[in-house]
């Protein structure tokens, strides 16, 4: 885990999530590890030649973090992947009560590329290929987490 | 398969549009044939969809991908366009099968290419080879860019 990782949780064991917003198997995870007594740690993977959007929602993410609410755009962004256009990130700016000139500002910042660009590459190296994949204890566990996946984390 | 040290078994084969992609047109470069079972599985999806992420990295390395399977030229174009990527797809459809064959990946039971990458140097040699134990585990990209420092070194 690295130092400015984002993390939720602090008890539980560790989850590595290497995950791409637009995909809706992600959306699917994240309803499952919702419920999971976990610490998770979430990672950009944007697949930007299936999913259009992927890397500018994963900008967009950082710079809502940038402003104290990554976690909140995080569950926002996942729970509704049918408005992501431009105009539906500013009115969840205004719903999370973050500046939204300050967000446009942000996302397109160098910083924030290459911090999305540093997990994807972490990711790669990792050997993710498919959105999204749990590492739990160092092993990868690609897709949906599989119900026996589940269970053992319920514990 | 075909292993690491074989010259590469000679091809000529349709691309997705119908123009013709042969062995001889790889010289002086280092190719990756990324042998897929078949165009539409959401397995194979996933793997060229990553691929085509690390492109340009791979082009900064004199590094190119090709994606073969036994579809059918037209099935392919389709393919990747659904999949939004610009990797060539290779159709080893008539005779079918010859290029999986030549390359030892073929599956006869299946009538498919098993998944495989093969890495072919600039002088046409075979420099790296690599098959899952199982065609549903999809060989990740960093193991390509491994594969090219272990022979650039």
């Amino acid at each position: 885990m690295g130092e400015d990782d984002h993390v939720l949780g602090d008890s539980g064991p560790l989850v590595v999530e290497y995950a791409d917003l637009e995909c809706p198997y992600c959306a699917k995870a994240n309803l499952l590890l919702a419920e999971l007594p976990v610490r998770r740690v979430f990672r950009h993977f944007p697949i930007v030649s299936k999913h259009p959007r992927a890397r500018v929602l994963a900008h967009a993410l950082e710079a809502a973090g940038m402003q104290g609410a990554f976690w909140e755009m995080h569950g926002s962004l996942l729970g509704d992947q049918g408005h992501l256009d431009d105009p539906h990130l500013w009115l969840r700016c205004e719903q999370l009560g973050l500046e939204v000139a300050r967000f446009d500002a942000d996302r397109r910042s160098e910083a924030v590329a290459e911090r999305v660009e540093r997990d994807f590459r972490s990711g790669l190296r990792a050997g993710v290929m498919t959105t999204p994949t749990l590492f739990v204890d160092g092993v990868a566990h690609p897709g949906v987490p599989a119900a026996d996946l589940i269970a053992r984390l319920s514990r | 398969m075909i292993e690491a040290g074989a010259r590469a078994p000679d091809f000529s084969l349709s691309n997705q549009d119908g123009d013709t992609v042969a062995l001889q047109d790889l010289k002086g470069q280092y190719s990756v044939l990324v042998f897929f079972p078949a165009a539409f599985s959401p397995v194979c999806t996933d793997q060229l969809s990553v691929y085509e992420e690390v492109l340009p990295d791979l082009r900064a390395r004199n590094a190119a991908l090709y994606g073969v399977s036994v579809d059918g030229a037209f099935a392919l174009e389709a393919f990747q366009k659904s999949i939004g990527t610009t990797i060539p797809l290779l159709s080893d459809f008539h005779p079918k099968g010859e290029v999986a064959k030549a390359y030892d990946v073929w599956v006869p039971e299946r009538g498919i290419a098993t998944r495989a990458l093969v890495l072919i140097g600039p002088d046409l040699d075979v420099l790296w080879t690599h098959q899952p134990p199982s065609p549903l585990e999809i060989p990740g990209a960093n193991l390509i860019f491994d594969a090219l420092d272990a022979v650039a070194a």
